[in-house]
């Protein structure tokens, strides 16, 4: 089990709205994306699988280079792929844009 | 002309299996009229899981709704199958025992809230044995509670079924709603053929296991209520006549002294055929006035 | 221990009441009978073995459904019979409990143990909520679906303090294999995590218990052993009088307060969120 943290400190656009995509079925995450009071973006992740930090990081790299509100980004993992993350980060934005 | 005259029947119904515990919990609602209570931005999780290696889940693989079902005052609990098998731990069982006790105290004193209990569960989870195993307790003698003043409604869809210990909450509840592809026993076919034996059970033979667990099988033999299509429409009409019933007079679970004498006539020598107990036993006997 | 499943129900259902055979048109499998605990009557239930059971799944000490709905009959049966009584004079139920877990049997799932064991459940839990004070005594094991079907509505439950008690959700061998641990390595893990453990005195912390009972000798109960045990029997059944008839004390011990506080918190949150709706 392995806890993850990222800041973001580019990522300042106020946000209003929350979400929460996802259920942590085998091979799979569940996402929380709300509104932060500090400026930048932080990102805590909670997985039950060890050793993938980097690929983490990739993603959210990935992720923030396109998206850049001030969010505070909580996962709940159990084996997702980066692809499947990604999936997820994107439909939470979705809801935040609506 | 509108679109729905020229979409077929079966592309317009909306799957309800398909949908996760929380869509299915919104979906018996009234439009507008539903609250989430207790939800995943609470982040009221299990405190035994990580401690053992195991991801836990921002609402605890429950979801409690709470609003108006058919303009009366209803509460849905939902577990969520894809999250540890939908099984029961200290949290998540304690959402479901307070949202049943606190519509058993709003339907006391005049507000009556009839509960809603989505069950797609394997039962106890294991990472939390007793506190799971007493959460179930605590859920059965709660239903009971309510049960006098209020109905109790429990609808399993599937894919997991409602095994373990919560296929007692089921069997206490006022009403059992099922599709055909929903499964409802005390040990699931995995279970029997470990402690008993692949001849006692082959878990592989998927004939057998509805013809005995699944949703048909337990609405014809008078142990469930309703078979519903696995249609999002049609499961919140369903569910919405019997929060707007009367309360019955008598519940199956009481009648002790007519399925004990059932048990007694079984003829034990040999495994028991499921369709033909079926016939034998498929005068209804539901929630209601028999 | 496993030798010796339904021998401690057995021995202290004799020990308690001086009866050791089913009554009347009841199952070997079930022992229940009227017998004095102080200065009034009570109905004691207890399941055991029986080798020569008709339902085969049946016959080490597992609950089935000739055994749910016996226990429901008595129950019922007790209930409607005070009825009309004062809730003190309701007659208190004392559940011996020594069962190894619920029947696995295909004629069980047939024919519906589910529904078997939720109408001793519901049984048990109507005479609590009637007014009849509810006791468990676990006298040796008391696993899943059979507690919960005989002797888990208890308004007090009481337990011998040896390692002959084992109350679980599911047996050592299963669940280390589910888990992917040794059985020694699953036993560890409960010493850290109180609700997996199979001891007895972590299964205390969760703060379930009113009482843990020792006896030095838990299979063959002396006569000062038997005193006491009924002793502590009678102190339960007033406790229980002087308290409600739901399951709420079960959150009030101070074991309670500490490791279910998870539990605690999220029903008053969820009583705080549902006034606003």
């Amino acid at each position: 089990m392995e806890q993850i943290e990222f800041d973001y400190p580019a990522a300042k656009r106020s946000i209003t709205k929350r979400a929460h995509v996802g259920v942590v079925g085998s091979g799979d995450m569940e996402v929380l994306m709300e509104p932060t009071q500090s400026e930048g973006a932080h990102v805590s992740i909670t997985t039950s699988v060890d050793g993938f930090q980097s690929t983490w990081k990739a993603v959210f790299d990935r992720f923030f280079s396109k998206f850049d509100g001030a969010v505070r980004v909580q996962i709940n993992d159990a084996g997702a792929t980066p692809g499947s993350v990604m999936l997820r980060l994107e439909q939470a934005v979705e809801v935040i844009n609506q | 002309m509108s679109q729905t005259g020229i979409i077929p029947e079966f592309v317009r119904r909306q799957s309800f299996i398909e949908l996760d515990g929380r869509k299915r919990a919104q979906s018996l609602f009234d439009e507008g009229t539903w609250k989430e209570l207790v939800g995943p931005f609470d982040r009221m999780e299990s405190p035994w899981l990580p401690l053992q290696g195991v991801a836990p889940q921002f609402d605890d693989g429950c979801i409690v709704i709470k609003g108006k079902i058919g303009g009366m005052a209803a509460v849905a609990i939902a577990l969520e199958g894809a999250f540890q098998g939908g099984s029961i731990g200290e949290v998540s069982g304690a959402k479901m025992t307070a949202a049943l006790d606190l519509a058993t105290k709003d339907s006391k004193t005049g507000k009556r809230t009839a509960a809603i209990l989505l069950l797609e569960t394997g039962g106890v989870r294991l990472q939390e044995a007793n506190l799971g195993l007493a959460a179930v307790a605590e859920v059965i003698s709660s239903v009971l509670a309510l049960r006098p003043h209020a109905p109790v409604i429990t609808l399993i869809a599937g894919t997991v079924g409602c095994f373990g210990g919560m296929s007692l909450a089921a069997g206490v509840s006022s009403y059992v709603v099922m599709t055909r592809e929903a499964r409802l026993g005390l040990n699931g076919p995995e279970v029997i053929e470990q402690e008993s034996g692949i001849d006692e059970f082959d878990s592989s033979d998927r004939t057998l296991i509805w013809a005995i667990h699944g949703g048909e099988q337990r609405v014809g033999m008078g142990l469930a209520d309703a078979l519903v299509e696995d249609d999002a429409g049609k499961i919140k009409a369903t569910i919405r006549g019997y929060v707007q019933a009367d309360l019955p007079l008598e519940y199956r679970s009481q009648q002790v002294e007519f399925y004990r004498d059932r048990v007694t006539a079984l003829d034990t020598s040999e495994q028991i055929n499921p369709m033909s107990l079926r016939q034998r036993w498929s005068n209804k006997t539901t929630g209601g006035l028999r | 221990m496993s030798e010796h499943i339904g021998l401690r129900g057995r021995a202290w259902f004799q020990a308690l009441t001086g009866k050791n055979q089913p009554a009347s048109g009841d199952p070997g499998t079930v022992l229940v009978t009227e017998a004095r605990i102080g200065d009034e009557p009570a109905l004691f239930l207890c399941v055991v073995p029986d080798p020569a059971g008709r339902f085969p799944c049946v016959r080490d000490g597992q609950v089935g459904l000739e055994e749910a709905f016996t226990l429901a009959h008595h129950l019922r049966r007790v209930i409607t019979e005070d009825r009309e009584k004062p809730k003190g004079q309701k007659r208190p139920v004392i559940a011996i409990v020594d069962v190894k877990s619920q029947a696995y049997g295909r004629r069980e799932e047939t024919a519906g143990i589910f529904f078997a064991a939720a109408a001793s459940a519901d049984a048990y839990a109507s005479a609590r909520m009637a007014g009849h004070p509810v006791i468990s005594l676990v006298a040796g094991q008391a696993f899943s679906g059979g507690f919960l079907t005989h002797g888990y509505q208890a308004n007090r439950i009481l337990s011998f303090d040896d390692s002959g008690i084992v109350i679980h959700a599911m047996h050592k061998e299963a669940a280390a294999r589910i888990t992917r641990r040794s059985v020694a390595e699953l036993e560890e893990l409960g010493h850290e995590i109180a609700p997996m453990s199979y001891d007895v005195r972590d299964y205390a912390k969760l703060g379930l218990l009113y009482k843990l009972l020792h006896v030095d000798d838990p299979l063959h109960p002396t006569t000062a052993d038997t005193e006491a045990v009924r002793h502590d029997l009678i102190d339960a059944i007033q406790d229980a009088r002087r308290g409600a008839t739901d399951l709420s004390n079960w959150l009030r011990s101070d074991a309670a307060k500490q490791t279910r506080r998870a539990g605690i918190a999220v029903r008053a949150a969820l009583e705080a969120q549902w006034q606003n709706t």
